[in-house]
């Protein structure tokens, strides 16, 4: 510098000598928000956690992300009324991310490559029975399974899977996944007693440090329907899992099914399959009323299941069913209106809901919920310590996602429990709005739709109707997801800064703030595209 | 030029990086090895857009020459926040002489490198003072000789180094020291315009482009391209500025893609005297949503007056849009 | 080489054997013969490497050349008057990032009134820019103050402006010895920078400098000029060896040996007052002349020593400092002793081209000599003229345009007075 004129001539990049941080009344803060996609899960998946992976095509990694949570994606890609996508940012924008069907490719990326579960490393020695091998039980037994405890499933049924297998039809939920899922499962250790029902919960426990009731809902509710010489009137539960033994039941031509549920779309559409040539769905109120989900219903229509509203069955006898019309109230409650009419109907086919089978605690005082089924509290214990219950068997929505759910909960604090410990639910990061999104660095990428068996084809019988994704149309999917409030390394807060006060810690490591320089002004934060910088007012 | 739209990615036409890019398809901005030509340290206010996009256009013409660059800077707010001695955010060779002379600066500099057989590139910048008032005579000339320079245009609309006055590109209505919103017509005037850019392009030098710090894959594919010529380039970028217009330093960019939404910043390039190439608005806006958060323009949210004038200023917009078609309809960015 | 050539053609002929790379060019009379003649040997291919800019004003000019020069090349151009005014910005800017770029300044009045010809308002206006300001006496001396010029610039890293008189030496046809390219190329070496836009080597030039230091480089750019105070005549002696003649120096006695009566003055005027001189010497008057070359840095010792017999002493100015009087003469008075502070003479003389004759000078000088000059004397002023424009004026208030007035007034002699 001495041979420079002085003052006038400067070296360069001497500024960093002036530390502007001291400028700052707000510091931006790098903040991990909760995706609404998870915060609306059931099962309590990481979804853009598994999402992050498969964007990259790192299937493998992605399936070991998601499997922390679920088991089975295979079987959730495929019966997951995703309400992820319900609840998706996306949506907002174009359409949701189809979350679903990029589990599904991984489950069946899975299931084609025969990725199996890490073992543990060490066996804690407990011994847990978990009555019931549905979803909710298998969840448990995975989860207990994975840290170390000996898993004992019990199942009244011949075969495991419980309403993933007698409830839900061969179109939705080919078998030979469920049986790929389910042995992976089993594979880490779990024993699996078929054929066994547990009739006394307290006698069946002897040798076992806790318990899981995972028993279901199997009883179908029966509404009295007068009726008279050769009615055939049938209970859907019944005739779902009829499907899995070895002869099919005879519905005849002209089947009627009663009710507004999954269920009873399910069965219509099985009806369809069966060769009844007309499938009716009597409800008593309007669609828009319907539990059933619109997807659902959509395809039972493709089918050629038609949909009777406003109606409620009065009688039946040989070969016709009265039907009397309805009318909403102000409260949207149906009203009788007098005015009949008849249909003609081989079968009637009852789906009107699901009891709970309480026989095997009957001797256990307390363990009833006046809602109905078995009684929990809040971290899935019965009044019985060590003996906790889940899936459909407690008062909840009644779908395999939230017995996974439960699965995944009842096993997080049976393994509390087990040590003598209270499960703490970790603390919820608030959630990431759709508000807190810079939308405008996000192209508009279409949804990519399942491709879909042709519905002539799909009555002839009970091939899948719904496809897969492939490779690259899955990775598509993936890469729609906006990563809400969660850092995904796209350098917009590293380019935007007018003071160079980002600095990139590499692929992997996100970025850090230099607060040298860092003057708080903010872009970084607003032009953020998933809102995962906060700024926090500065500690004078 | 333009930029190639890279699709279907969950974030790639648009983020400066993002991972799941290949490097050559990320910006230089993303680049941890980038040139970062303007330093830290220097006392820009918070959010200036000015101090951003001499970061994003010098670094991107120091990559795509290789870093042989050399740089000429009008005096205004970019020369007297990066150089107070005895310290300069510079980390290329700068030259600050004049308010009104660094397009000929920049000639001179072109002319030594040229003398002296160096294969050295020049540079020149200011902001809308310097360059569309004080600089414009040499900047015309340097022009018309058709000098190999690129010459980069901050506008920011005002005079803000020296406490926000009106310059010729101050926005018809704007408020600043010297165009108060006072009396019968508040604020700056409805004057003929002087739009620099198309002059620029008038002159028939080899490549014009106007951009914006709301678009960095834009403005750097600008910049990149200029370098790729030889002769007198002029790229005119839109800087906004918290303090002068009123806007909460965290919006700067955000109203900068205001100003492309509505209309009232048409981003084109061109070359030789015609315009090659638009920037499609991607989601029209109206005038307010732009004008709304600046407050040099809240005069026109109080009255009727008011309102006629966000109408008069819509259809400036409106009319940028029919003469660059900036809405195409098939388009899908 | 003994050439017969107009005075702006050997000055261009001796800048282009200065080898300037960037040369820049916009038009002014009487500076236009200059720019013409380097243009002609750059296009011709005779001077290369070299740019010529054909620049849109004088501000370009110069700040052409502030670029040229930042990046390391030698820079000049030439400029007058109006010209040397539009650019002034741009001149105390190349001085003060200590460019050492050389411009050629043919003197020109200033308007209002606009006016063509010849006096030192232009460079005089200019005395605190920061520049060298040499003043060349012959067309001789103007070319070979341009070869000192390149070399004391560049080892100052000072910019310097040489100074001659529009018309009287631009447009003059002279017997001019013009120096070889081998002998400058001995004479003026390469050009060094003490700073330069490198890009292997990069550095920030035109930091902003606050009141910690800009008294400092102020100084310092003072203390340059004292240093071209020694290095000017060191230069002269170098450059009377290498080509043998005198040129250049911070002043030029003539006759002063006994001098009582000095006559000071700058640039072409000097031939015209020695004849008077050497009239009044031969009727035996103790008088000299001392000429000055240097008028920045102004040689205070040197015109001090030079004057050791004063006892009177007279500045012909070419420029009128309005309010104050002379400008020379100020600086002059306070390079003197006390004592003579109040024994001297401005003349102002020969503004806008008024013919400085003989008579007129003898006149002068008699006055001076014998002690009854007025400490400000305007020469040959029409004072029948002023006083007719002040009684107009008097009486008047929309008197009208003094200038358009005044030439009302002469009538046709107007026309003989150029």
């Amino acid at each position: 510098m001495e041979h420079k004129p002085f003052a006038i001539t400067l070296d360069v990049g001497s500024s960093r000598a002036n530390h502007t941080g001291s400028w700052r009344s707000e510091r931006p803060v790098y903040a991990d928000h909760l995706p609404p996609c998870n915060a609306a899960c059931p099962a309590g998946e990481d979804i853009q956690g598994w999402l992050y992976f498969a964007e990259e095509g790192r299937y493998r990694e992605a399936f070991d992300s998601l499997t922390v949570n679920n088991p089975m994606p295979a079987v959730m890609g495929r019966v997951c009324y995703h309400p992820c996508e319900t609840a998706c940012n996306r949506g907002k924008l174009d359409s949701a991310v189809g979350i679903n069907a990029v589990e599904r490719f991984l489950g069946d990326e899975a299931i084609r490559q025969n990725w199996r579960f890490a073992k543990p490393s060490t066996q804690t020695g407990k011994r847990v029975l978990i009555v019931g091998a549905g979803p909710s039980g298998l969840s448990a037994a995975y989860h207990l399974a994975r840290r170390g405890h000996a898993v004992t499933i019990r199942d009244a049924g011949p075969m495991p899977g419980g309403m993933m297998r007698f409830g839900i039809p061969k179109y939705r939920l080919p078998r030979d996944v469920l049986d790929a899922e389910i042995a992976r499962i089993l594979d880490l250790g779990v024993t699996m007693e078929l054929n066994t029902k547990v009739d006394d919960i307290k006698a069946a426990m002897q040798g076992f440090d806790a318990a899981f009731l995972a028993i279901g809902a199997q009883l179908a509710k029966r509404a009295y329907v007068p009726a008279g010489e050769g009615a055939r009137i049938l209970d859907a539960v019944s005739v779902l899992r009829s499907m899995e033994g070895a002869e099919a039941p005879k519905l005849g031509r002209r089947v009627v099914v009663y009710g507004g549920g999954n269920t009873a779309i399910d069965v219509a559409r099985t009806a369809r399959r069966l060769g009844a040539e007309e499938a009716l769905i009597v409800y008593r109120r309007t669609r828009d009323r319907m539990p059933a989900h619109d997807f659902e219903v959509e395809e039972a229509v493709d089918e050629g299941v038609m949909l009777k509203w406003l109606s409620t069955i009065k009688h039946m006898e040989d070969g016709k069913i009265t039907v009397e019309r309805m009318q909403l109230d102000d409260k949207g409650f149906p009203q009788p209106t007098g005015t009949l009419e008849t249909l003609e109907a081989d079968s009637l086919i009852l789906a009107l809901g699901q009891d709970v089978d309480l026989g095997l605690i009957k001797d256990v005082p307390g363990l009833v919920s006046e809602r109905g089924g078995i009684d929990v509290d809040p971290g899935m214990m019965t009044k019985l310590p060590g003996l906790f219950a889940g899936g459909d068997a407690v008062p909840a929505e009644r779908t395999v996602t939230v017995a996974m759910g439960h699965g995944k909960k009842a096993a997080a604090n049976i393994d509390a429990w087990l040590r003598g410990q209270i499960f703490e639910q970790p603390a919820k990061h608030t959630e990431a709005a759709f508000e807190k999104l810079n939308t405008w660095y996000y192209t508009d990428a279409p949804h990519q739709v399942r491709a879909k068996l042709d519905a002539a084809r799909r009555v002839d019988g009970f091939a899948e109707v719904v496809q897969g994704l492939d490779a690259d149309t899955a990775l598509f999917e993936a890469r729609r997801c906006l990563s809400c409030g969660n850092c995904f390394e796209c350098d917009n807060c590293y380019g935007v800064c007018p003071d160079n006060a980002i600095i990139k810690l590499g692929a992997g490591n996100r970025y850090r703030i230099d607060t040298d320089f860092c003057k708080g002004c903010g872009l970084c934060a607003a032009e953020c595209p998933c809102g995962a910088i906060d700024m926090v007012p500065e500690q004078i | 030029m333009g930029y190639t739209p890279v699709k279907f990615y969950q974030t790639g036409t648009h983020t400066i990086g993002n991972r799941l890019l290949p490097a050559d398809a990320r910006t230089v901005q993303s680049d941890d090895d980038r040139a970062n030509a303007l330093s830290c340290g220097h006392r820009a206010c918070q959010g200036c857009g000015e101090a951003l996009g001499a970061r994003y256009a010098v670094d991107a013409a120091m990559r795509a020459v290789g870093g042989d660059l050399v740089a000429a800077n009008a005096t205004g707010c970019l020369e007297v926040f990066s150089t107070p001695y005895p310290e300069t955010s510079w980390q290329i060779p700068w030259i600050h002489s004049l308010f009104g002379n660094a397009p000929a600066i920049a000639t001179g500099l072109a002319a030594a490198m040229k003398a002296k057989g160096k294969a050295t590139r020049v540079i020149a910048q200011g902001g809308d003072g310097g360059t569309t008032d004080i600089g414009f005579g040499c900047l015309s000339g340097m022009f018309e000789r058709n000098d190999d320079v690129l010459y980069i245009c901050y506008d920011n609309e005002a005079y803000m180094n020296t406490g926000v006055q009106r310059s010729s590109a101050t926005p018809p209505a704007a408020r600043t020291a010297t165009t108060p919103a006072l009396g019968a017509a508040p604020g700056n005037v409805f004057g003929q315009g002087k739009d620099v850019p198309r002059i620029a392009l008038a002159h028939e030098i080899p490549y014009v482009a106007t951009a914006t710090v709301a678009n960095l894959r834009d403005l750097e594919a600008k910049v990149t391209h200029a370098m790729s010529l030889h002769g007198a380039r002029y790229i005119h970028v839109l800087v906004p500025c918290p303090l002068g217009w009123g806007t909460a330093s965290h919006d700067t960019i955000k109203i900068a893609r205001l100003a492309v939404e509505t209309g009232l910043f048409p981003v084109f390039e061109g070359g030789n005297g015609d315009v090659t190439g638009v920037l499609k608005i991607r989601a029209k806006r109206p005038v307010e949503e732009y004008l709304k958060p600046q407050k040099r323009f809240a005069h026109l949210f109080k009255d009727a007056t008011g309102a006629a004038t966000i109408a008069r200023l819509q259809a400036i917009a409106d009319r940028n849009i029919a003469r660059y078609g900036l809405i195409d309809p098939a388009a899908e960015v | 080489m003994l050439k017969q050539i107009e005075g702006s053609r050997a000055v261009a002929e001796t800048v282009a054997l200065c080898r300037p790379e960037v040369v820049c060019a916009y038009p002014i009379s009487p500076q236009t013969h200059i720019v013409e003649a380097v243009g002609e040997l750059v296009k011709s291919g005779a001077l290369a490497p070299c740019e010529y800019i054909n620049v849109e004003s004088e501000f370009a000019a110069m700040s052409v050349a502030i670029g040229a020069s930042a990046a390391g090349a030698r820079a000049y151009t030439a400029t007058a008057s109006q010209g040397l005014l539009f650019m002034v910005e741009a001149i105390y800017n190349a001085s003060g990032l200590g460019l050492p770029i050389v411009m050629t300044v043919a003197n020109r009045a200033i308007g209002a009134p606009i006016n063509i010809w010849n006096d030192h308002s232009d460079a005089l206006s200019q005395r605190d820019s920061g520049w060298i300001q040499l003043f060349a006496e012959t067309n001789q001396e103007a070319a070979d103050l341009h070869i000192q010029a390149f070399r004391l610039a560049e080892a100052l890293c000072l910019p310097v402006m040489v100074c001659m008189d529009g018309f009287i030496l631009t447009h003059a046809y002279e017997r001019v010895d013009l120096p070889t390219q081998q002998q400058v190329d001995a004479f003026l070496p390469r050009y060094e920078p003490r700073q330069v836009l490198d890009p292997l080597d990069p550095v920030t030039i035109g930091a902003m400098v606050g009141p910690e230091a800009f008294t400092e480089v102020r100084y310092l750019a003072h203390y340059r000029q004292e240093q071209a105070l020694e290095m000017i005549p060191e230069i002269a002696t170098n450059f009377t060896a290498a080509f043998g003649r005198d040129s250049g120096g911070l002043v030029r006695p003539y006759r002063l040996e006994d001098a009582e009566t000095v006559v000071l003055a700058l640039g072409s005027v000097l031939g015209t007052i020695k004849d008077v001189i050497d009239e009044m010497r031969d009727a035996g008057v103790k008088i000299g002349v001392l000429g000055i070359v240097s008028y920045r840095p102004f040689p205070a010792e040197a015109i001090r020593a030079a004057m050791s017999h004063a006892k009177r002493w007279v500045v012909v100015e070419k420029a009128l400092a309005v309010g104050m009087g002379g400008v020379v003469s100020t600086d002059v008075r306070m390079a003197l002793d006390p004592a003579l502070h109040q024994v001297g003479t401005a003349a102002i003389a020969g503004l806008g081209g008024r013919a400085i004759t003989k008579d007129s000078l003898r006149r002068l000088f008699d006055t001076v000599v014998d002690g009854t000059a007025e400490p400000l004397h305007f020469l040959d002023l029409n004072l029948p003229v002023v006083k007719h424009e002040l009684e107009r004026m008097g009486s008047l208030r929309r008197s009208g345009p003094i200038a358009e007035n005044l030439l009302k007034h002469l009538g046709a002699v107007a026309a003989r007075i150029a």
